[in-house]
């Protein structure tokens, strides 16, 4: 097998972090060209919260992405899909990929927000479970533990 | 020169340099790139009746910059905050060249179903420069 090193190191360390049951979920160096161009819109969503097979779909059709354009030049998509590429979750609640490759139908996101009130989705501050910031205050930063957890005041 | 001066001017020149890259342009050179494309001044009342309207869509350019783009916007599927797009309210709005045609090839598509028109960018910009604190 001809693995490069540094895969198999990212994807030990992966699970490793998932097993400890780490909620550090981002790696340590964002791409950048993620950050500017995917969190012009939303969450840099942590790249282990998907599949790779989901994000291979999401970089072949940004031109619908979710029902907007986020269409990118070729040099980025190729920067960005190679990186979630390398940093796609390979633990077991990520395994498979979610209906319509969305983190939020994700088994595991319904399964730990099924406590949370439907008049707080309704939030002004929260509308989508896009803002996962509205709640988990470092959510750019990729932690989503309890002790990051704020809910809105109502 | 001791060499605190000397590191202090290195960061200040990269400093400089790093904002000369990001910004290569301002939205009046913008606004007059557009009225020259179209062959016609950019109109105001034109460019805020065009920021609101859906235009037969489900979106209007204000439905994630706001009626008065002179406050931050919000996206209306993520709910992220966008940066204000009023120039006289946000020195960085419209500064680059690329960004402004990504996000006008973009959000025409999003809230159109194509790209505007030359004329279309550049009531849009008159009307964006002309809201002043």
């Amino acid at each position: 097998m001809n693995t490069p090193i540094p895969f198999v190191l990212a994807l030990l360390l992966g699970s490793a972090a998932a097993l400890a049951g780490s909620h550090d979920l981002s790696p340590r160096q964002a791409l950048p060209v993620y950050a500017q161009e995917c969190a012009a819109c939303h969450t840099a969503y942590p790249p282990a919260l998907l599949p790779a097979a989901s994000w291979q779909r999401v970089m072949a059709r940004l031109d619908n992405h979710y029902g907007t354009d986020a269409s990118l030049d070729a040099a980025q998509v190729q920067a960005i899909g190679q990186w979630l590429q390398s940093q796609a979750g390979t633990y077991k609640k990520v395994r498979s990929a979610p209906p319509q490759d969305r983190i939020s139908l994700s088994d595991w996101f319904v399964r730990e927000h099924r406590k949370v009130a439907p008049e707080l989705w309704r939030h002004h501050s929260v509308r989508s479970p896009a803002q996962c910031s509205a709640c988990h205050t470092q959510a750019d930063q990729g932690r989503f533990g309890e002790r990051e957890l704020r809910l809105p005041v109502r | 020169m001791t060499p605190h001066h000397t590191l202090a001017s290195l960061c200040l020149g990269l400093l400089m340099c790093t904002s000369a890259l990001a910004a290569d342009t301002h939205a009046a050179a913008q606004l007059q790139r557009f009225a020259s494309e179209a062959g016609r001044a950019g109109q105001a009342d034109a460019g805020r009746r065009f920021f609101v309207n859906k235009h037969g869509g489900e979106w209007a350019c204000a439905s994630c910059h706001g009626e008065s783009p002179t406050q931050a916007g919000r996206h209306a599927s993520t709910g992220k905050t966008l940066p204000t797009l009023a120039p006289a309210f946000n020195p960085k709005s419209l500064s680059e060249t690329a960004r402004i045609d990504k996000w006008f090839r973009r959000n025409c598509k999003d809230v159109l179903g194509r790209e505007c028109q030359a004329g279309e960018k550049a009531d849009v910009l008159a009307w964006l420069l002309s809201l002043q604190p």
